[in-house]
C-alpha cells in the first residue's frame, strides 16, 4: 500500500492522518517517504486533532475551497461547509463528507457551530 | 561576471485569434526575430523552446532544418523563458554555442485547448489530495492569494480592479494588443463581470489568446557588429517553490523575493536602478504582490507603486498565449531600444523582466540593460 492509499483508507474510520517525523518531530502533509524538515526517513502516522484556522478560501460556483492551517502545522486543501461568510483566520473544525465507496472526504466547518 | 551576452533580436508572431498551427506561429516568431537581428537561420546553433511536443527543441530544430549544438526545453510554466535567457547566456559564455534562439508560440484560442480546471497529472500528490476538491487551476490558487492579500491589508475587490483598468489603459497605446481599440475598462466593469473564483472575476484573469515570440542572443562582442542596439543580460535569478496549493507556508511571500534578490546581486543593481518592469500579470493580484516582492513597493503598497510596468498591456490586456514569458522579454527589449512610440518610457536604460509559472510555482527574473 502506498502512503497515499494508507491515508485514504484511514478516512473510512473518519481519521485525518498526518505524518510525523520521528527524528525532528515535525508534522507534514501530504505523506511521503521523507521528512521535508530534516530529510530523515523515519516517519509514522498520527491522527490530527481536527482543529485549525482558515488561511484563505475561494468560492467557485456552489462550493468553497480553502487552505486550512491545522493546529499541528500542516496546511490542507479542503472544502468549507456551512459557512455563509467565511473569513481568513477564522477557527474551523474537521467534518467528514461520505464518498460513495466508503471513504470520506475531510472538510471543515465553523468551530463555533459544532457538527 | 563572465563574458557579456546580449539580446540582439526580438519579435512577436501573429497574436490573438490566428487560425494557425503552433509550428506556423513559431516560424513567424523565428523568422521575424532573426530578420530583426540581422542574423541568418543557418547561424543559429542554440535553441530553447517548449510547448510543441515531448521533443520540443528537437522538433523545432527539425522544422527549421537546423542541427543545434545546444538546446533547452526545461518546462517550468510561463517563467521558463527568463530561465532560458540565463541558460543561454551561460552556454554562449562557456563557448558551447554562439547564437541562441528562444521561441514560443501557442494557438490556444484558435484550438480552444484551454480549460478552467487545467490538467491533473496521474500519480502526483495533487491528483491524490487536491483534485477531489475540484480547484480551478490555476485560478483558484491566485484567488486564495488575492483573498489573503485583501484580508491582510484591509482592501477590497475594487482596489484589485484598478490593476485591470490600468492594464487596459496601457494596451490602448499598443496596436498589437487584443483589447486595442476596445475602449477603456472601468472599475464597475471589472466588478460587474462574471465571478470565476472569488474574489477574482473575469477581468481579474489574463486573456486566453494565440501568440508567441522569439528573442535572439549572442555574445556582446559580436552584437556590436549587428544592426540593433545590443541589450545586455546584466543579471538573472530563479526560485522554485511548490506545485501543490497547500504547500506554501505564506501565500503572500512568493519565490519572486528570492529570484529577484539573486538577479539584483548578479547585476549589481537595486530596485532604484530599474527604469521599466515587465511583470507576469497572470491575474490582477500578481501585479501588486510582484512589485512588492521585487522591491518596488512595501508590503501592502504594491497597488500604489509608481514605477513604469507592463507597458504593452501585459497578459491582462495585450496577449496571453498560455506562457507569457517570452513576450515580456520582447517588450523589455523594445523599451530599451526606444522603439515603443506612444508607450515608450523616456530614456529607459534598464529593464527587469519577471516570469512566473503555474500557481506562483516557479519564478525567474532577468535584468537587461542598454548603453545610450
Amino acid at each position: 500500500m502506498t502512503d497515499a492509499e494508507a491515508w485514504w483508507e484511514a478516512t473510512r474510520d473518519r481519521r485525518l492522518l498526518l505524518q510525523r517525523c520521528l527524528d525532528c518531530r515535525r508534522f507534514q502533509h501530504y505523506p511521503r517517504p521523507l521528512c521535508t524538515g530534516c530529510g530523515g526517513d523515519r516517519l509514522d502516522f498520527v491522527a490530527a486533532a481536527g482543529t485549525g484556522t482558515i488561511d484563505s478560501f475561494t468560492t467557485v460556483e456552489r462550493y468553497t475551497l480553502a487552505r486550512v492551517r491545522l493546529t499541528e502545522g500542516p496546511i490542507l486543501l479542503t472544502h468549507l461547509e456551512g459557512l455563509d461568510d467565511p473569513a481568513c483566520d477564522q477557527p474551523v473544525r474537521l467534518a467528514w463528507r461520505a464518498l460513495p465507496d466508503g471513504r470520506h472526504l475531510p472538510v471543515f466547518r465553523s468551530a463555533d457551530n459544532g457538527l | 561576471m563572465t563574458a557579456a551576452v546580449a539580446v540582439v533580436g526580438a519579435a512577436e508572431c501573429d497574436l490573438g485569434l490566428t487560425g494557425r498551427s503552433v509550428l506556423e506561429l513559431q516560424s513567424q516568431a523565428v523568422t521575424r526575430a532573426l530578420a530583426d537581428a540581422g542574423i541568418a537561420l543557418s547561424e543559429v546553433d542554440g535553441l530553447a523552446t517548449n510547448g510543441i511536443s515531448r521533443f520540443s527543441a528537437t522538433q523545432l530544430a527539425d522544422w527549421l532544418g537546423i542541427r543545434p549544438a545546444w538546446c533547452d526545453s526545461t518546462f517550468a510554466g510561463g517563467a521558463v523563458f527568463e530561465m532560458y535567457v540565463a541558460r543561454a547566456a551561460q552556454a554562449i559564455a562557456a563557448g558551447q554555442c554562439t547564437t541562441v534562439l528562444i521561441s514560443y508560440a501557442s494557438n490556444q484560442r484558435s484550438a480552444r485547448s484551454r480549460t478552467l480546471t487545467g490538467v491533473v497529472e496521474e500519480g502526483t500528490p495533487e491528483a491524490a489530495f487536491e483534485a477531489p476538491y475540484r480547484p480551478l487551476y490555476p485560478i483558484s490558487y491566485y484567488a486564495m492569494v488575492a483573498q489573503r492579500y485583501l484580508h491582510t491589508y484591509g482592501l477590497g475587490r475594487a482596489d484589485l480592479a484598478s490593476v485591470a483598468v490600468a492594464a487596459r489603459e496601457r494596451a490602448r497605446r499598443n496596436p498589437a494588443a487584443w483589447t486595442y481599440g476596445k475602449g477603456p475598462l472601468t472599475i464597475d466593469d471589472v466588478l460587474a463581470a462574471p465571478m470565476i473564483s472569488t474574489p477574482l472575476g473575469r477581468h481579474d484573469c489574463c486573456l486566453v489568446t494565440d501568440g508567441g515570440g522569439a528573442v535572439v542572443l549572442t555574445s556582446a562582442d559580436r552584437a556590436r557588429d549587428l544592426p540593433r542596439p545590443p541589450v545586455t543580460v546584466l543579471g538573472y535569478g530563479e526560485s522554485l517553490t511548490h506545485t501543490g496549493m497547500a504547500t506554501a507556508p505564506d501565500l503572500l511571500r512568493t519565490g519572486a523575493v528570492d529570484s529577484g534578490r539573486r538577479a539584483y546581486a548578479r547585476a549589481g543593481l537595486t530596485p532604484a536602478g530599474i527604469d521599466v518592469i515587465q511583470l507576469y500579470d497572470s491575474f490582477t493580484i500578481s501585479v501588486p504582490l510582484g512589485l512588492e516582492a521585487l522591491g518596488f513597493a512595501a508590503p501592502g503598497e504594491g497597488l500604489r507603486a509608481a514605477v513604469p510596468h507592463n507597458t504593452g498591456g501585459g497578459g491582462l490586456a495585450y496577449c496571453h498565449p498560455g506562457q507569457l514569458g517570452v513576450l515580456l522579454l520582447v517588450e523589455a527589449v523594445r523599451q530599451l531600444r526606444g522603439e515603443c512610440g506612444d508607450r515608450q518610457v523616456p530614456g529607459a536604460r534598464t529593464a527587469l523582466v519577471h516570469g512566473t509559472g503555474g500557481i506562483f510555482s516557479s519564478h525567474a527574473t532577468v535584468i537587461l540593460g542598454v548603453d545610450r
